[in-house]
């Protein structure tokens, strides 16, 4: 499970605050681990390179669709949709993902679960709409590990 | 002619060069960050002892950079003395991220713009290691290793997947690297991609996570020292560490300072393209004592022409902290006249781009009222000019290499152009193996004496206080300037080195680094402007501003008009 995002960016960290908060409220079990990546680019190769599966949440931008709208992309169509063309950013995920694939250690499965961000203004607060949407994504997030076959259990009180 | 790109690299932040170009030369040109940098705000009325947590977050390339400058300048505002192995262990963070990001650099963020990947695919494998042994005894470029990579890549173009390598610059007339050197560039990027996360590997152990690190605090370090305890940094993880610093070590000597300077060989009219602003400014790093003034690399300001040299001695060296000045004549912000860090305002006054008004995010720093270059080159042509033995060493070294190849002696003059810059930053990442080796030697002989001390506690007074820290980041200078007032933080301001180098035009009107750099490159096919790019990436452009969102609804990012 991978975080990524910059805190300083109000919803730009969603992908932060989301690990954060999973880690608060579920026992992780063994063989999931769960990092903040920040917005770190090849400093993730090792993280990345060799796992079976890999879950991304991150901001994702969506012409028309409301802030804090979860949208998911798997396998291929994650490069169908980032692919075969430059990250904006230093190196993006692709670009990492692309590199375990050079070195013949791509990850088996990636998934991106994407929160469609309000705004990216300075701030280390999340904007209402998404952090109205964060329960709906620790679900989503523990559906796609249920997939998989590992079962979140929430932390005793 | 005018062209755009925008944004030019696969770098971190947003930034827009224009050129315009006139009888297949760059006759005028503008460097534009798009995104507005007011992430110093966020530091305001906080815990300085807390600065650094935040700092970290301002850029996804340079996390640890950002880090180590900012308990910096708390510190230096405190008066406050650090361990030793605190300090120690700070340098070897600092080392092996510099090292990890000048090999991604190279081969990942910018020798494509020479090397042309498909090329690679009719070479002779056995004559490209022949090659390969020649210029240096890697045990790397053997006949099957170039075979094999060569079956790969075959593979990733008949699966078409070449994209894979990004958006090369495939078939250019600009490229003019023989089929066997591509392959042979082409090998080391893939080895690159290996080595680079030995030095991931080291900055995660000593700073207990990676990316952004846990382990710093004002004062010193995290890190209990207790060479038998499994939670903490123990025998095992140092050896560890000192294992990956060897392995390194081979790969930066015999890889990648051989790589560019037979590339740098290869394209000699790029020697003499894009010197730009030839004022260098740089600091010294490696703090080997509590107070800071005493380092085990030079660094200091390399004056334009025949202007000498001064150094910078310590981290309260006056003539550092007097000299940084930063205008707005020429940036999206309000303000009539240069100020000084510790007086800087980011007050946004938008007006769009005006070529000869405001045209850029970022501010225009000088250092005594002139434009300065910062990196790796003028960090390296400071040790010289200090008589840094290692430095020259290395340097000989790669100079002997590329004239070699080249046929016949090239002059250290070549140094100023687009590809000395990558030379530069190979020997500069050669220095900084061999002093990552130095300061784990350091770290366990002080360990070794009885020395467990890795923090001394701060105490804010009440009233104000101001102070600066410096850092010889990857990209070059990099100071963080801050003003505290009963122990909060009233004033915050990072001058990053992409603004020493990216800045637009000053109070005086004159070109920033890159700017500057860009005039009269030559432009093959104004559609593909790859020269632009080429001496644009020399810089290692970075404008921390780690925007790095998902946009899977836009259109192909990199856009070149041409009107």
């Amino acid at each position: 499970m991978l975080g990524l995002g910059n805190l300083l960016l109000s919803d730009e960290g969603v992908g932060v605050h989301a690990v954060t908060a999973l880690r608060e409220r579920y026992d992780l079990p063994d063989g999931v681990e769960v990092l903040d990546g920040g917005t770190a680019g090849m400093d993730l190769l090792d993280i990345i390179a060799g796992r079976d599966t890999i879950i991304v949440v991150d901001a994702v931008r969506r012409e028309g669709a409301a802030a804090g709208t979860l949208l998911t992309f798997r396998g291929d169509d994650i490069r169908a949709a980032f692919g075969a063309r430059l990250s904006p950013h230093q190196l993006g995920l692709l670009d990492v993902l692309a590199a375990t694939s050079l070195l013949g250690e791509a990850p088996g499965a990636v998934t991106v679960i994407g929160v469609v961000p309000a705004h990216l203004d300075l701030g280390l607060e999340l904007s209402a709409a998404v952090a109205a949407s964060l329960d709906a994504l620790l679900a989503r997030i523990a559906d796609e590990l249920a997939s998989i076959g590992i079962v979140l259990r929430k932390h005793r009180p | 002619m005018r062209i755009t790109v925008d944004p030019i690299t696969r770098i971190e932040g947003h930034l827009r060069i224009d050129c315009d170009v006139d009888g297949g030369k760059v006759t005028n040109a503008w460097s534009s960050g798009q995104m507005w940098r007011g992430i110093e705000l966020i530091l305001k009325d906080r815990d300085p002892r807390d600065a650094w947590v935040f700092a970290q977050r301002i850029c996804g390339v340079c996390t640890t950079v950002h880090a180590i400058v900012s308990v910096r300048a708390v510190e230096n505002a405190l008066g406050l003395e650090v361990p030793l192995n605190a300090q120690y262990i700070r340098n070897m963070i600092i080392a092996a991220h510099a090292v990890h990001d000048h090999i991604v650099h190279f081969y990942q963020l910018s020798a494509l713009d020479w090397v042309d990947i498909v090329s690679a695919l009719s070479a002779d494998p056995a004559k490209a290691a022949q090659i390969a042994q020649s210029l240096s005894d890697w045990p790397r470029n053997s006949v099957q290793e170039f075979a094999a990579v060569q079956n790969k890549l075959k593979d990733f173009v008949a699966s078409g997947q070449l994209g894979v390598f990004g958006s090369g610059y495939w078939g250019h007339p600009a490229m003019k690297l023989p089929p066997e050197i591509n392959l042979l560039a082409v090998v080391h990027y893939l080895q690159a991609l290996e080595y680079q996360r030995k030095a991931t590997l080291i900055v995660g152990v000593l700073g207990s996570k990676s990316p952004h690190i846990q382990n710093l605090a004002v004062g010193g370090v995290a890190n209990p020292i207790n060479l038998d305890s499994q939670s903490t940094l123990t025998l095992e993880r140092l050896e560890k560490v000192r294992h990956n610093i060897s392995e390194l070590t081979d790969f930066v000597n015999k890889v990648y300072l051989v790589d560019v300077a037979a590339i740098a060989a290869l394209y000699p009219d790029w020697t003499t393209y894009g010197a730009g602003v030839t004022n260098y400014l740089s600091v010294p790093e490696f703090p080997l004592d509590t107070k800071g003034t005493q380092f085990s690399l030079p660094g200091g300001h390399v004056k334009g022409g025949a202007g000498g040299y001064q150094a910078i001695a310590s981290f309260n060296d006056k003539y550092f902290e007097d000299g940084v000045k930063e205008s707005s004549k020429h940036a999206w912000y309000s303000g009539a006249r240069p100020l000084h860090p510790y007086d800087g305002e980011t007050e946004p006054k938008f007006t769009g781009f005006e070529d000869k008004g405001k045209y850029s995010w970022v501010k225009a720093p000088t250092f005594y009222d002139e434009r300065a270059q910062v990196g790796p080159l003028a960090n390296v042509l400071a040790m010289v000019t200090a008589g840094h033995e290692p430095t020259k060493k290395h340097l000989d070294r790669f100079m002997a290499i590329a004239s070699a190849v080249y046929g016949s002696p090239l002059p250290l003059t070549a140094l100023h152009s687009t590809l000395g810059r990558h030379g530069a930053r190979a020997v500069r990442c050669a220095v900084l193996q061999d002093e990552l080796s130095q300061q784990y030697d350091l770290l366990m002989a002080n360990i070794g004496k009885g020395d467990y001390t890795t923090f001394n506690r701060p105490v804010f007074p009440r009233g104000e206080i101001r102070g600066f820290g410096f850092h010889e980041a990857p990209r070059g200078v990099l100071s963080h300037w801050t003003v505290i007032r009963n122990g909060k933080i009233v004033n915050y301001q990072a001058v990053v080195p992409s603004t020493w180098n990216a800045g637009p035009r000053d109070q005086n009107d004159k070109m920033g680094p890159y700017e500057a750099s860009l005039m009269d490159n030559p432009i093959a096919d104004p559609e593909r402007p790859l020269e632009v790019i080429r001496t644009v990436h020399s810089f290692d452009p970075c404008l921390a501003c780690a925007i790095h969102l998902f946009e899977p609804d836009r259109p192909t990012p990199i856009t070149v008009t041409v009107r």
